[in-house]
């Protein structure tokens, strides 16, 4: 079997073109999908993406083509190579055109085997999670959910010298606990790079104490609550947000951050940042781009260093997201997306310490189906879903119904009059593209719960 | 009809599905299938008249589904050998060993007929991938500069999607199926900016994504030049429209815009395994519950709704599902009542007392290799009526109300209750007339509340088959195109809200 650095090497020996960029992504996942107390799928997946871009310099700048195959011999890898090579040639030159990065020092392990996984890291979770579907059938609750692992090594080598290699472990488990009649419902997700850390018996606990909250069914209408945003919610929102911060589109006058660089977004400390380097969230130190992703990312990244950055500090929109190209053009920092996101504005209180000090207020789980109505001011719209529990004198005093909502997450950085202390929160809203973030708590003094939604 | 692509035909794949089946019935499979898939997909991307991205990727890989001691055991992977295929074969048996002590009943499959080596072929004429890419992007360029030069366009955004996907299925009972479709998606969208009222407005096209070839791009099934020559204009009047006063209106609403209420609102609140709790971690359950078949009111006597996934031009149009399930068009609701949902096989057989009949109606399919096949979405549509109005007609019946053109963003709960959607056009009808455009207008409802407020579908001229490629369901996650054919259709005293004061301006 040809090994992935060998499939790099081969094709940038063969390759005719002016610049070459090569990225094999050695992919494995295995995964566990339950319903109703009883499994339902599984799965144990592998796969090879063989990525090659060509580049051609020509009148007007530089083209690129850019072409991905499932790999599994030299013959048609050499025939990537060709396809690439021929839609380089004939492409026009690119926007993003920008010279391919030079070799640098590094520590990556470069000739190390990839990394796999298989069904045996979820063996023990599997295990616990068959004593809770026994203990949830007695007690006539069902579990709902899915959990799954995934493994993927990233090379890249470029016809300038460079050689990288990452691996991204990556894992969730979301679960569902619901009432039999299915009126009431409860939900905890987490993500977690080897299950290690997941404790099934503590989270059952806690989808039962969730589901205790809502023994008591409270009317309320739609209007502005007082309500406290838990982290998995709040990544619902600031994940969003960071996928439109376009310095591009910013630049021109296209998207809610347009004119507000160096502009107060929050009278909170702030500080919303990535680091590849964060503790149990690590992520590429280098950009690996296989497609411009909204303008943010480019092909001819590939291998950039992916250094800590502020997006907003002390409550003030400090940078964006922005290729080398547009950086070039604009006299600004290149700023490559970091794969993960952090937001802290100093808060210390746990989210039950929150609630203690809640005269009156709503306590979210999580959000749903969102969606941007006005780009203009990034509102979006969306349900609560799981769980919105009425909070009175400091303690939950019952579930009330759904909403939806309209609000946009820079509106609500303005209005957020106390936060919480920063914890690792998975989007569920966007978990199946973005997990590694760590959120607080906000406290919203109005938040907008547009319409009651029936659904429980 | 076009030919199976040759170099897909070469792989290996009769050789390839004899090793993993017969494996798999060695080691005691009561039931196996085997796919070998190829898809390829193209997405180009140009900017203000700039190629901004283009990238050609393509997935092939093999996967062996399993039933092994009542269990299901799923195993895909890439190495197109014989040993290769029996070992996912193994890989898969072993997987359901695993899942027999955490699954508490035993699957059984409704039966379908064999169908033993037959092809289909979807229905267009030329494969983009044949198509030079200069000349793909030549299109995209030429028709983003005619956007730019027009006033009060600023930036101008093209993107074309373009898809060539190869199936090839067998199973322990004989059925082998080979299958080839195309589809593509072109959007345009223009963009003002106002820079000194630090405000921008866009609008794009309202060409749906279909299952034709580049023939869609240069005048079959859709006039571009006629609606870019129009979008301009339409995107000027937007950006000076006044801003809607919210309460409540009739709505004429646009197979443009309709189609999306239709997917989110009747199409999956009708997949029967939401319905019986298999999505409620992730996509949701269904108001419509089984419970309620031949007697819930989905909406008024005008609404007659049907799952088809044999519709020329369809997204979700095959031959055979993705467990040999001949495909075919069936009732979801009939004259305003639930009648049907969309079934698989395994569902088909666990609820044939209620069905009245254990056969499954084909909506099982996998996007991908590396995917199982779930309970996916049939091109489900909203009849017209046979002599039934023009668009013209339903707004003329209209005192005050609102004429809804184009999809934009879209919103619903997870038992499908609740929902909000927007749009590209918005159009005051006062007194049965157009009186221009408004602007920041969503429209809220609940699904049997608003269906039941459709007071008129349009006739068979007012129908057209929008759609999507990004319908997404299921975890890991998949994402299936999927078509949705509807008439113009007049809705009574819907509550609409105004986007700007919703956020708190």
């Amino acid at each position: 079997m040809t090994t992935p650095q060998e499939f790099v090497e081969t094709a940038l020996a063969t390759s005719s073109a002016d610049g070459c960029v090569v990225l094999v992504e050695e992919h494995s996942e295995t995964n566990l999908r339950w319903a109703t107390n009883s499994l339902t799928t599984n799965g144990q997946m592998r796969s090879r993406t063989v990525t090659v871009i060509s580049l051609f310099d020509k009148s007007g700048g530089t083209s690129a083509g850019v072409v991905s195959r499932s790999i599994t011999n030299e013959d048609e890898l050499a025939s990537l190579v060709r396809a690439s090579e021929q839609a380089g040639r004939d492409a026009d030159p690119a926007d993003d055109a920008a010279p391919l990065v030079e070799n640098y020092a590094h520590a990556d392990d470069w000739n190390a085997d990839p990394a796999t996984t298989d069904v045996a890291v979820l063996q023990d979770f599997a295990a616990g999670l068959g004593a809770e579907f026994r203990s949830w059938q007695a007690r006539d609750q069902l579990l709902f959910g899915f959990a799954e692992h995934h493994l993927t090594s990233t090379f890249l080598g470029t016809s300038t010298g460079l050689r990288r290699r990452f691996d991204q472990p990556d894992g969730r488990i979301e679960i569902n606990g619901k009432s039999r009649d299915y009126a009431r419902s409860a939900y905890v997700g987490r993500h977690t790079n080897d299950f290690g850390d997941i404790d099934i018996a503590a989270v059952a606990a806690e989808l039962d104490q969730r589901l205790g909250w809502a023994a008591k069914r409270i009317d309320l209408d739609a209007g502005r609550y007082e309500t406290i945003l838990p982290p998995m919610a709040v990544a619902d929102l600031m994940v969003y947000a960071y996928w439109t911060a376009s310095a591009r589109d910013a630049d021109e006058g296209r998207n809610v951050y347009a004119g507000k660089l160096g502009s107060r977004l929050s009278q909170l400390p702030v500080r919303l940042f990535s680091d590849p380097a964060y503790p149990e969230l690590g992520c590429s130190p280098f950009v690996t781009a296989v497609s411009n992703f909204g303008g943010m990312t480019s092909i001819f990244d590939n291998g950039q260093q992916v250094a800590p950055v502020d997006w907003i500090r002390d409550g003030v929109l400090t940078d964006l997201a922005r290729p080398r190209a547009w950086a070039a053009k604009t006299g600004a920092q290149p700023r490559p997306l970091v794969e993960n996101l952090v937001l802290d504005a100093g808060g210390t209180a746990s989210v039950d310490e929150l609630v203690a000090r809640t005269e009156r207020g709503l306590l979210l789980t999580c959000l749903w189906y969102i969606r941007e109505v006005d780009p203009q001011t990034l509102l979006l719209t969306g349900l609560t879903r799981d769980g919105v529990y009425l909070v009175e004198d400091g303690s939950v005093r019952g579930a009330v119904t759904n909403f939806r909502f309209n609000e946009s997450p820079i509106d609500l950085l303005g209005r957020a009059t106390e936060a919480g202390r920063t914890e690792h929160a998975m989007s569920r809203e966007w978990g199946d593209y973005f997990r590694r973030s760590a959120m607080p708590a906000l406290r919203i003094p109005d938040f907008n719960m547009s319409t009651v939604s029936q659904a429980s | 009809m076009p030919d199976i692509d040759a170099a897909f035909l070469a792989l290996p794949a009769r050789e390839l599905a004899g090793a993993a089946l017969s494996r798999a019935t060695e080691l005691g499979a009561s039931h196996a299938d085997f796919r070998l898939e190829r898809i390829r997909t193209a997405n180009l991307s140009v900017r203000d008249g700039h190629l901004e991205s283009s990238t050609d990727s393509e997935d092939v890989g093999l996967a062996v589904r399993v039933v092994h001691d009542g269990a299901w055991g799923f195993a895909s992977g890439i190495v197109r050998t014989a040993s290769a295929a029996a070992e996912l074969a193994e890989r898969a048996v072993e997987i359901a060993k695993v899942s027999r002590g955490l699954s508490a009943r035993p699957v059984e499959l409704a039966p379908e007929p064999v169908y033993s080596d037959v092809t289909w072929v979807s229905s267009y004429e030329i494969d983009p991938f044949t198509v030079p890419i200069a000349d793909r992007v030549g299109r995209l360029v030429e028709l983003s500069e005619r956007l730019m030069s027009a006033d009060g366009v600023d930036h101008v955004d093209a993107q074309l999607t373009h898809v060539l996907e190869n199936k090839f299925y067998a199973d322990t009972a004989g059925t082998m199926t080979t299958q080839q479709r195309v589809r593509l998606e072109p959007v345009f969208t223009a963009v003002n900016v106002d820079r000194a009222a630090n405000q921008f407005s866009s609008m794009r096209t309202i060409a749906p994504p279909v299952g034709r070839g580049w023939e869609y791009l240069t005048g079959t099934g859709w006039d571009f030049d006629a609606e870019i020559a129009e979008l301009p204009e339409l995107l000027r009047e937007h950006v000076k429209a006044p801003s809607v006063e919210a309460g409540h209106y009739d709505l004429v609403i646009h197979p443009s815009n309709l189609w999306l209420t239709i997917h989110e609102s009747i199409g999956h609140a009708t997949e029967l395994d939401r319905a019986l709790g298999y999505e409620a971690a992730y996509a949701g359950t269904s108001f419509a519950t089984l419970d309620r078949l031949n007697d819930l009111r989905y909406g008024s006597p005008v609404m007659n709704v049907v799952g088809d996934r044999t519709v020329e031009h369809g997204l979700a149009t095959i031959g055979w599902d993705d467990e040999g399930v001949a495909t075919r068009q069936f009732d979801i609701v009939r004259d305003g009542t639930l009648v049907g949902y969309q079934l698989n096989r395994q569902m088909a057989h666990d609820n044939a007392g209620t069905f009245g009949g254990d056969r499954s109606n084909g909506c099982a399919f996998a996007d991908s290799p590396g995917h199982i096949p779930l309970q996916r979405m049939a091109n489900v549509s909203l009849q017209p009526a046979e002599d039934g109005p023009s668009t013209e007609e339903l707004i003329a019946r209209v005192e005050r109300g609102i004429y809804v053109v184009g999809d934009r963003s879209w919103s619903i709960d997870m038992q499908r209750f609740n929902f909000q959607f927007t749009g590209q056009q918005f159009w005051r009808i006062e007194d049965g007339k157009l009186a221009g455009q408004l602007r920041d207008v969503a429209y809220q409802a609940t699904t049997t509340d608003f269906w039941g407020s459709m007071e008129a579908v349009g006739g068979p001229e007012t129908y057209v088959l929008g759609g999507a490629f990004n319908c997404g369901k299921g975890q890991p996650g998949q994402v299936a195109p999927v078509s949705h054919g509807c008439p113009s259709a007049l809705f009574r005293n819907v509550n609409v809200l105004n986007t700007v004061a919703e956020g708190g301006r």
